[in-house]
C-alpha cells in the first residue's frame, strides 16, 4: 500500500489550505511583497499550520506505542489518566514552586504524565487478560479519578482556570510564533519512537515472547511510557486536550498495514497529521471568521469512527 | 422481616438526616425563616435527585442484567443535555423563554423518554452478553453526545447559548429551583407506576428467555422501563447536573445492604439510600468542610474507584 505517499499529498494540499484560511482578509500569495501578509504568514499561519501537524502526527505515534505497549487497540494517550496526571503535575509545581523555570515545568509534568500511565498499566495488569474491552473502560474511569483530584486541588489553589484549560477541547486558536515550539519536543519523543519501533513491536508480542527474544520487557515500557508522557505532556499544556488522534488513527493504520510498526509508524504519523488539520480546517471554516476547537469536532468525527471500530471488529479482538 | 427492619431503619435515618439538614447552626431572630424556607427547597431537591437516581439505576440494571450499567455510565444525562441545546437551537430564545416551565420540561422528558427507549432498547433488548463492549458504547456515545453540544453550542449565536449555559448549568449548590414542582410530580409518577411494575420487573430479573417463558411481554416491557428510566434520569440532570458514578454507589450500597433479589425491597431502599448519601454529602461538604460545591467532584473520585475495585475484583462481566 502506498499509504505514505497518498497521506502526503493530502497533508501538502491540506497545509496550503491552512496557510490561506484565516480571519484576516489577506493575500498569502503577496508575501513577499507585502510585508503585512509575511507578518500573518510567518507569525500565525504557519506556526499554527505547524503546530497541528506536528501535535497530529506526535499523538498518533503516542497512540501506536501505548497501544502496543498494553496489547489492547482500544486505548490511546486521551482515555488513561496521562493528560490527566500531566495536569496534576503541572499543577503541583505551579503551587510548590511557581517561580521554576519552563523546562522545569515541562519535566514534571511529564514525569507526572509518565506516572499516571504506570499506574494505568499496572491497574490493567490485574485485569483478565481476554477481557478486551475492560482495558479502556479501567482507562476512562482512571482518567476521570484523576481528573476530579485535578479539579479539586485546582479549586483549592484557585488554579481552576488552568486546569480547564488543560482538559477542555483542545483548540489552536492561541498558537502564535513563539507559542508552540515546545511541540517540536512531541515529535522528536515520536522520532525517538521509530528508531526504537521494532521493539515495541516484540514488546507487542507478549512479555514471554520479548525475554524469548533477548529484549528486556522492563526497559522498553519504560521507554515507550516515556514517549507517551513526553507527547501527551507537551500536547496538553500547549493547546490542551485532543481526543481520538491516538486512538483511531492507529487501528485504521493497522487494518491496511498490519503491526509491523517499523513500516507502519511513519503512515500512523502522517494520517495522524492529515486527520487533525483537516478537523481544524473545518472548524475554522463552518463558522468562518469565527472558529470552533479542533477538540470538538473530533468529539464527534472521533466518536463515530470509534464506534464503527467497535463494531467492525469481532468482539475478540 | 428482616428487610422491612432495614427499610424502615433506612426511612428513620432519611429523616435524621434530614432535621440535622434543617436545623443545625439555625440563626435566631428574623433570618430565621428566610434560612429555614431556602434550606426546606435544596433538601427537596437532595431528596428528588437521590431518590429518582435510585430507582433509576435498579430498574436499568435491571433491564440490562447487570450490576454495572448505570444510566449516566450509558451516556442519558448527556442525551438530556443535548437534547436541551437542540430545543433551544430550534426554537430561538423568543420559542424558548415563552413556553411554560413545566410545558418546557415535560416536553424534553417526553422527547428523552421516546429517544432513548428508541436508541437504547435497540441495544439491550437482543439480550447481548457482551457487557464490557456496552459499557464501551455508551461511554463513547456519552462523549458524542457531549461534543455534539459543545459543537451546537458554538454554532448558536451567543444570546442563545447563554440561554443554554444558564439552562443546563445546575449543580449541587445551585439548584434549579424552579424545576421542583414538576420534577416532584415526575418523580412520584415514575416512581408509583415502578412500584407497580416489581412484580414484572422480578420476573424480567429471571433473565430474557425464562421472562418470555412466563408470560412476559419482553419486547414490549423492556421499552416501558427504559422509558421510565429516561424519565427519572431527566429530572435528576435537569435539577443538579450529570454525575457519572452516584448511581454505582447506590446500587452497590443497596444490594450490598438489602440481599434481596425483589424489585419491593430494592427500589423504596435504593431511593432512600441515595437521598440519605446525597443529603449527609452535601452537609459534609458544605456545612463541615466549608465547600458548597464539591459533592460532585467527591462523589466522581469515590464512585471512580469503587467502579475499578469492581473492576479489578472481575465482577464485571
Amino acid at each position: 500500500m502506498r499509504l505514505v505517499p497518498a497521506g502526503l499529498a493530502v497533508l501538502a494540499l491540506l497545509a496550503c489550505a491552512s496557510l490561506t484560511v484565516g480571519a484576516a482578509s489577506v493575500s498569502i500569495l503577496d508575501a513577499t511583497r507585502d510585508p503585512r501578509a509575511a507578518l500573518i504568514l510567518m507569525e500565525s499561519r504557519l506556526p499554527r499550520t505547524l503546530a497541528v501537524i506536528l501535535t497530529g502526527a506526535a499523538l498518533a505515534v503516542a497512540g501506536v506505542v501505548l497501544q502496543a505497549l498494553v496489547r489492547n487497540r482500544f486505548v490511546g494517550p486521551e482515555t488513561t489518566g496521562t493528560a490527566e496526571s500531566a495536569a496534576l503535575g503541572l499543577l503541583a509545581v505551579s503551587v510548590w514552586a511557581p517561580a521554576s523555570p519552563i523546562w522545569a515545568k515541562m519535566v514534571a509534568a511529564s514525569l507526572a504524565a509518565m506516572a499516571g500511565t504506570a499506574l494505568f498499566v499496572a491497574v490493567i495488569r490485574r485485569i483478565p487478560v481476554r477481557e478486551v474491552m475492560l482495558v479502556p473502560i479501567a482507562g476512562l474511569v482512571l482518567s476521570g479519578v484523576i481528573g476530579s483530584v485535578a479539579t479539586f486541588v485546582g479549586w483549592q489553589t484557585d488554579l481552576l482556570q488552568y486546569v480547564n484549560a488543560w482538559l477542555m477541547a483542545g483548540e489552536f486558536s492561541g498558537v502564535l510564533a513563539g507559542r508552540y515550539e515546545l511541540l517540536w519536543v512531541a515529535a522528536a519523543a515520536a522520532g525517538l519512537a521509530w528508531f526504537a519501533a521494532d521493539r515495541f513491536a516484540i514488546l507487542g508480542l507478549g512479555e514471554g515472547v520479548a525475554t524469548g527474544l533477548g529484549l528486556s520487557p522492563g526497559g522498553v515500557m519504560r521507554l515507550g511510557l516515556a514517549v507517551v508522557a513526553v507527547v501527551t505532556a507537551m500536547v496538553v499544556t500547549t493547546v490542551g486536550m485532543i481526543p481520538f488522534v491516538g486512538l483511531v488513527v492507529p487501528n485504521i493504520v493497522a487494518r491496511v498495514m498490519g503491526d509491523n510498526l517499523r513500516a507502519s509508524i511513519p503512515a500512523v504519523a502522517v494520517l495522524g497529521a492529515v486527520l487533525l488539520l483537516a478537523c481544524d480546517l473545518l472548524g475554522r471554516l463552518v463558522r468562518f471568521p469565527y472558529e470552533i476547537p479542533v477538540g470538538t469536532i473530533l468529539g464527534v468525527v472521533g466518536a463515530m469512527i470509534f464506534l464503527w471500530l467497535l463494531y467492525r471488529r469481532p468482539a475478540h479482538g | 422481616m428482616a428487610r422491612r427492619t432495614v427499610l424502615l431503619a433506612l426511612a428513620a435515618g432519611l429523616a435524621a438526616v434530614s432535621a440535622i439538614w434543617m436545623l443545625q447552626g439555625l440563626p435566631s431572630g428574623p433570618a430565621r425563616g428566610f434560612v429555614l424556607g431556602l434550606r426546606a427547597e435544596r433538601l427537596a431537591g437532595l431528596v428528588l435527585v437521590g431518590a429518582s437516581t435510585g430507582i433509576a439505576t435498579i430498574l436499568f440494571q435491571t433491564v440490562a442484567a447487570n450490576r454495572v450499567l448505570t444510566p449516566q455510565i450509558m451516556g442519558f444525562d448527556a442525551l438530556y443535555i443535548l437534547l436541551q441545546t437542540l430545543l433551544v437551537a430550534a426554537l430561538g430564545i423568543a420559542g424558548f423563554a415563552a413556553l411554560p416551565v413545566w410545558a418546557k420540561f415535560a416536553g424534553e422528558v417526553g422527547v428523552m423518554a421516546l429517544l432513548s427507549s428508541l436508541l437504547f432498547g435497540a441495544l439491550l433488548g437482543q439480550g447481548t452478553r457482551d457487557i464490557p463492549r456496552m459499557i464501551l458504547t455508551g461511554v463513547i456515545l456519552g462523549v458524542m453526545f457531549r461534543a455534539l453540544n459543545a459543537f451546537i453550542g458554538r454554532v448558536l449565536d451567543p444570546n442563545e447559548f447563554a440561554v443554554v449555559q444558564q439552562a443546563s448549568f445546575a449543580s449541587f449548590s445551585k439548584l434549579d429551583a424552579t424545576l421542583l414542582p414538576a420534577g416532584l410530580v415526575l418523580t412520584l409518577v415514575g416512581g408509583i407506576s415502578a412500584a407497580r411494575m416489581a412484580g414484572r420487573l422480578d420476573v424480567l430479573a429471571l433473565g430474557r428467555d425464562s421472562a418470555i417463558s412466563l408470560g412476559l411481554r419482553q419486547g414490549r416491557f423492556v421499552p416501558m422501563v427504559l422509558a421510565l428510566v429516561a424519565i427519572m434520569t431527566s429530572v435528576a440532570t435537569a435539577l443538579v447536573g450529570p454525575i457519572t458514578f452516584f448511581g454505582l454507589i447506590v446500587a452497590g450500597l443497596t444490594h450490598g445492604m438489602m440481599r434481596s433479589a425483589r424489585h419491593a425491597d430494592l427500589l423504596p431502599a435504593a431511593a432512600l439510600i441515595a437521598a440519605i448519601t446525597l443529603v449527609l454529602g452535601q452537609l459534609g461538604f458544605e456545612r463541615l468542610m466549608g465547600q458548597a460545591g464539591f459533592l460532585s467532584v467527591g462523589i466522581e473520585f469515590a464512585g471512580g474507584l469503587f467502579f475499578l475495585f469492581l473492576l479489578i475484583r472481575g465482577r464485571i462481566r
